[in-house]
């Protein structure tokens, strides 16, 4: 019996384990050649990335010496972070807040403009994207040219930076706020443009036919066939868009358009160290207030959504 | 069949709020309109967006576009390796920021998952600490690192590491919170211990989502690693905002340019690798 079996059950067990063996191999060696490669690209992007670099310090004798780039930053950095911290004291708490936030009046000033430059930049975001989007749909471009045109358009705005508009920006239109609502307005329409095109790329054609056959033109289908489907998605993406726009023109300020950003510039030059800390805190609380009040406002919107019970 | 006016008529007296908001309604919504634009409009007037200036301007963009043809191009190889260098730098510190966030995020984002941490208090600290970490603007901890470790590319790295700590944990634990419990259930019937679970159950389930999630980022940070170069933190954006210093135009145009050859080709190669490991499925966007 057990000679009988012996054959013709082993060969296809014994092709089996050979196979298993090569899968184990192969995987085995495709392995190794994808961590060799990663770890050969990690090395060189350390390198390029100046881990390997040396860099001369100040030795507390006074005496000069050369260390390693990460060894001697961290002290560096303990030190900036500890110069940041301000002098506060449970008993003299309001005196010693106020000398911490003594600029409260600018800061006020510029905070308000920071909010207003995101608005302005939503605004021209959501026209430009807005207008844009239909053309740059696949499903409802008028013709390949016209969305050709209007999704190039749209993916250089949104690839180059918005501090990078800014610089150009600042350079045409002088120093100030123009400049960064235009240069974040510019990068809004860009990112706003695609995602809104997405959205219409996904919506029911059908209206759009109904609107044809009662002899709409291309703007009346549209108007009556794409824009009612697609304003809940729109209205939350503007608002998520709000929320980011807040965060860049807070530093876009940095390269002289407009905000927040010129003061922490100026406190950096100038080494007031404490006021860094103070408008880091003032950019923290204003970017969680609106994180928080759109994303309330976008729940709503998306319950209108679901139904008018909500 | 058309309807008649009469018709019309008849329906809007039988139904008015099929053809008209109530009053309160239209109020709100008239008021919210003139608050808008009444806003709109004294921003425009504060932040002076007078016709002759958005003129000047313009003229100025004409004039700094016209140097765009024809497009610079450096003679020298030592120039185009200058540049070269540049853009790897950029994306040495995009890739080693995100190796680097992934490698101090991945431990940290089963702290924050409901299905793993069940001990509530630590699970809730750990994910304001994320949202902490999130809030901090990649440019102001570069800004940070910038002062302790000196201009160049390493303090780019850095921020876009410490960014991605509060990202990708966040992420990562939100993925591990959209498991199927059923392979979990299924190790610990045969006999499985809570490590194995993990491990058999829900890593495959995870891994294809955390991929594609460290992809995604990795595109995002080649954009963001641009610009830390403008505050100082080294590579092509640094390079760009040293010539929009001196005013060479033509090199901006042709640097401006390489930047988004490159922002596309990384898109690009990253779409092939997510194909490739992940497949075309639907999380493969």
């Amino acid at each position: 019996m057990t000679a009988l079996a012996d054959s013709p059950i082993s060969t296809p067990i014994l092709q089996f384990e050979q196979d298993y063996a090569d899968l184990r191999r192969r995987t085995r060696i495709t392995w190794l050649v994808g961590s060799a490669v990663f770890l050969a690209l990690f090395t060189f992007s350390a390198w390029l990335g100046d881990f390997f670099k040396v860099t001369q310090i100040t030795l507390p004798d006074g005496s000069r010496d050369w260390r390693w780039i990460i060894p001697a930053g961290i002290p560096r950095l303990g030190e900036f972070i500890a110069k940041t911290i301000p002098d506060l004291h449970w008993a003299t708490f309001g005196a010693d807040f106020a000398e911490w936030f003594w600029r409260w009046k600018v800061w006020a000033k510029l905070l308000v403009e920071t909010i207003l430059i995101a608005f302005m930049a939503t605004v021209f975001g959501v026209i430009g994207g807005f207008l844009l989007s239909f053309p740059a749909a696949r499903n409802l471009a008028p013709n390949k040219w016209v969305m050709w045109i209007c999704r190039r358009y749209l993916e250089i705005a949104r690839t180059v930076p918005d501090l990078v508009w800014a610089l150009i920006f600042v350079f045409c239109f002088s120093v100030g706020p123009m400049a960064g609502v235009l240069a974040i307005g510019l990068h809004a329409t860009g990112a706003l443009g695609k995602l809104y095109s997405e959205v219409n790329e996904n919506i029911d054609m059908r209206p759009l036919e109904g609107v044809k056959a009662a002899g709409g033109t291309w703007f009346d289908q549209i108007r009556y066939g794409a824009v009612p489907q697609v304003l809940p998605n729109i209205i939350s993406y503007t608002l998520l868009r709000f929320e980011i726009n807040v965060r860049s023109s807070s530093i876009i300020g940095y390269v002289g358009a407009g905000g927040l950003g010129q003061e922490i510039r100026e406190a950096l030059s100038l080494q007031e160290y404490t006021d860094l800390s103070a408008l880091f805190l003032i950019i923290f609380v204003t970017v969680m207030v609106i994180d928080f009040a759109s994303e309330k406002l976008r729940h709503r919107v998306i319950g209108l959504e679901k139904g008018p019970s909500t | 069949m058309t309807p008649t006016p009469q018709d019309i008529q008849a329906a809007m007296a039988v139904h008015p709020r099929a053809f008209r908001d109530t009053p309160a309604v239209q109020f709100r919504k008239i008021a919210l309109w003139i608050g808008f634009i009444g806003l709109f409009c004294w921003c425009l007037y504060d932040f002076n967006f007078a016709p002759e200036r958005i003129l000047h301007g313009m003229q100025r963009m004409g004039r700094i576009l016209s140097f765009m043809f024809p497009p610079h191009i450096w003679e020298t190889w030592a120039e185009w390796l200058e540049v070269f260098t540049a853009l790897g730098e950029t994306v040495a510190m995009a890739f080693l920021g995100t190796v680097l966030g992934l490698i101090v995020a991945f431990p940290l984002s089963f702290l924050g998952a409901k299905n793993i941490n069940r001990i509530f208090w630590l699970r809730q600290t750990t994910r304001r600490g994320y949202d902490i970490i999130r809030a901090f603007e990649i440019l102001i901890l570069a800004l940070i690192f910038i002062r302790a470790f000196g201009l160049g590319p390493l303090a780019g790295v850095l921020a876009i590491a410490v960014s991605e700590v509060g990202t990708f944990s966040k992420l990562f634990s939100e993925a591990l919170e959209n498991t199927s419990r059923r392979p979990v259930e299924g190790v610990v019937a045969s006999g499985g211990s809570r490590f194995q679970s993990i491990l058999f159950g829900i890593m495959p389930q995870v891994l294809p989502v955390h991929l594609s999630i460290v992809l995604y980022n990795f595109e995002s940070n080649v954009r963001s690693s641009t610009i830390l170069g403008i505050v100082g933190a080294g590579g092509i954006g640094f390079m760009l905002s040293d010539r929009i210093s001196g005013y060479f135009w033509d090199q901006v145009w042709t640097i401006i340019i390489m930047i988004v050859a490159m922002v596309y080709l990384i898109d690009y190669l990253s779409g092939l690798i997510r194909a490739r490991l992940i497949g075309h499925a639907e999380m493969a966007k």
